[in-house]
């Protein structure tokens, strides 16, 4: 908590730093594309399907403003494993609208936004304030961020359950130019989230002779707060024939004890002036939070208690793919450009202390889980 | 000590060499609304937030 606490006021310090430094300076920068998206997103994995629309809309009403609204839908079914173990399959729907707005003042870019996310049993507000700006003769781009927001937790079948949290987000962005073929860049942000953090439908399960199936479940418990950092590392290669190499590197860490890591890399490549075919590779593995454990030994064994397989031991490994077809209009005509993409991955998840009490095994003996996604995007671009 | 402060750092890559960095397939978020999505699904899936993508696109030239 100490070394967190002390992460946390080394980033404010250095984002009130940098506020002063910007607000001083003045260099390049660019707004945004006018663009709009259409895209059809689709989840299934661990009996559960997601799927629904993404709508995005962005144009700049003046050389100096840049607006955008993103409506997104998550139509859910089915239940993961954590569900499935206590209760029946759902369905329900989640809406997301974000409103923003980037403004170019004094040759530096300010974006705000605001988002709000509804479902029957849970309400997300949140609001974010971003800046960033060029400088060493553009080579350079420092970006700092700040988010905010509020969740109203619900409880389908409990009308009279309603709980909050608060959500703070710090972020400082540094991107270099390298030289004319590599770009770099490093991302660190600080999370704090406070008041309840649990999942109401998420059990932990305990020994209990007494019971049929020699356990029990009961709600978890988790701490009221939680404070994380995560630090990465990109690079972008050009290649002399119109190729690109992306590699990344993510580090993270957080008062709960998850300690995490990623590396991803992908390679882009175009046929043409009109295809762009992206093919990638990601691993990703992290170590179980402090109060995780498959199976406790008591009800009250630890003040706070976790069963959820987020928080548990556990890596994962995905491929995807993603074709581009874009169209180059007339600079003069109304809209400049449009492409049709189609992008999937597959991933891979492997848990090494989560085990899968579907499935048949002594009590804290059963099989480990494991399980397979597919996550599918299609969607229209128009530049105009 | 300071006379290093005097010295002005010229810009090693210039604005007209930047050709390559500009090109979209240099920016893994060139497509906002599927990369927000990507970073939706992973986040609800893993302990581990916060940093996704890195630090962004940007070297001027956009």
């Amino acid at each position: 908590m100490g070394v967190t606490s002390y992460s946390q006021s080394m980033i404010k310090l250095g984002l009130c730093t940098l506020v002063l430094f910007l607000a001083a300076s003045s260099w390049a920068a660019v707004l945004p594309q006018d663009r709009s998206d259409a895209l059809y997103h689709s989840y299934n994995g661990d009996g559960v399907s997601i799927d629904g629309p993404s709508v995005l809309l962005r144009k700049k009403i003046s050389d100096k403003v840049s607006i955008s609204a993103n409506y997104y839908v998550d139509s859910i079914s089915g239940a993961s494993i954590d569900v499935r173990a206590t209760a029946s399959e759902y369905q329900e729907e989640r809406k997301e609208t974000t409103l923003a707005a980037d403004f170019l003042h004094n040759k530096s870019i300010l974006s705000l936004s605001y988002t709000a996310s509804d479902e029957n049993d849970f309400k997300a507000r949140s609001i974010y304030l971003g800046l960033s700006q060029d400088f060493f003769g553009d080579l350079t781009t420092l970006s700092l961020s700040y988010a905010r927001g509020q969740d109203e937790v619900g409880k389908t079948g409990d009308a009279n359950f309603i709980e909050q949290a608060d959500r703070q987000k710090y972020g400082l962005g540094l991107t270099q130019v390298a030289t004319k073929n590599l770009i770099m860049g490093l991302s660190l942000e600080n999370i704090s989230d406070s008041g309840y953090l649990n999942n109401p439908y998420r059990s932990i399960r305990f020994v209990d002779p007494q019971a049929a199936k020699g356990y029990r479940f009961v709600t978890e418990i988790y701490p009221n707060s939680r404070s994380s950092n995560a630090l990465a590392l990109t690079a972008n290669y050009y290649l002399a024939y119109r190729a690109s190499i992306h590699g990344e590197v993510r580090v993270y860490q957080d008062s709960w004890g998850i300690k995490g890591r990623n590396a991803k890399l992908a390679y882009t490549h175009t046929i043409g002036d009109e295809w762009i075919i992206d093919i990638r590779s990601r691993i990703y593995s992290q170590d179980k939070a402090d109060f995780y454990q498959d199976l406790f030994s008591r009800e009250n064994e630890f003040n706070f208690m976790a069963r959820d397989k987020e928080l548990s031991t556990f890596s994962n490994l995905s491929v995807g793919l993603s074709v581009s077809y874009e169209k180059s209009l007339s600079s003069t005509a109304t809209f400049k450009k449009w492409s049709v993409n189609g992008e999937v991955d597959h991933i891979r998840f492997k848990y090494d202390d989560f085990r899968n009490v579907l499935a048949e095994g002594a009590v804290g003996e059963e099989p480990l889980f494991a399980f397979n996604a597919n996550v599918l995007r299609v969607f229209f671009s128009v530049w105009y | 000590m300071m006379t290093g402060c005097a010295t002005k750092i010229e810009p090693w890559v210039k604005p007209y060499e930047r050709s390559h960095l500009a090109d979209p397939i240099m920016s893994q978020g060139r497509n906002p609304v599927t990369a927000s999505y990507m970073k939706h699904v992973l986040e609800a899936r893993e302990g581990a937030r916060g940093a996704e993508g890195g630090a962004g696109g940007g070297c001027g030239c956009n």
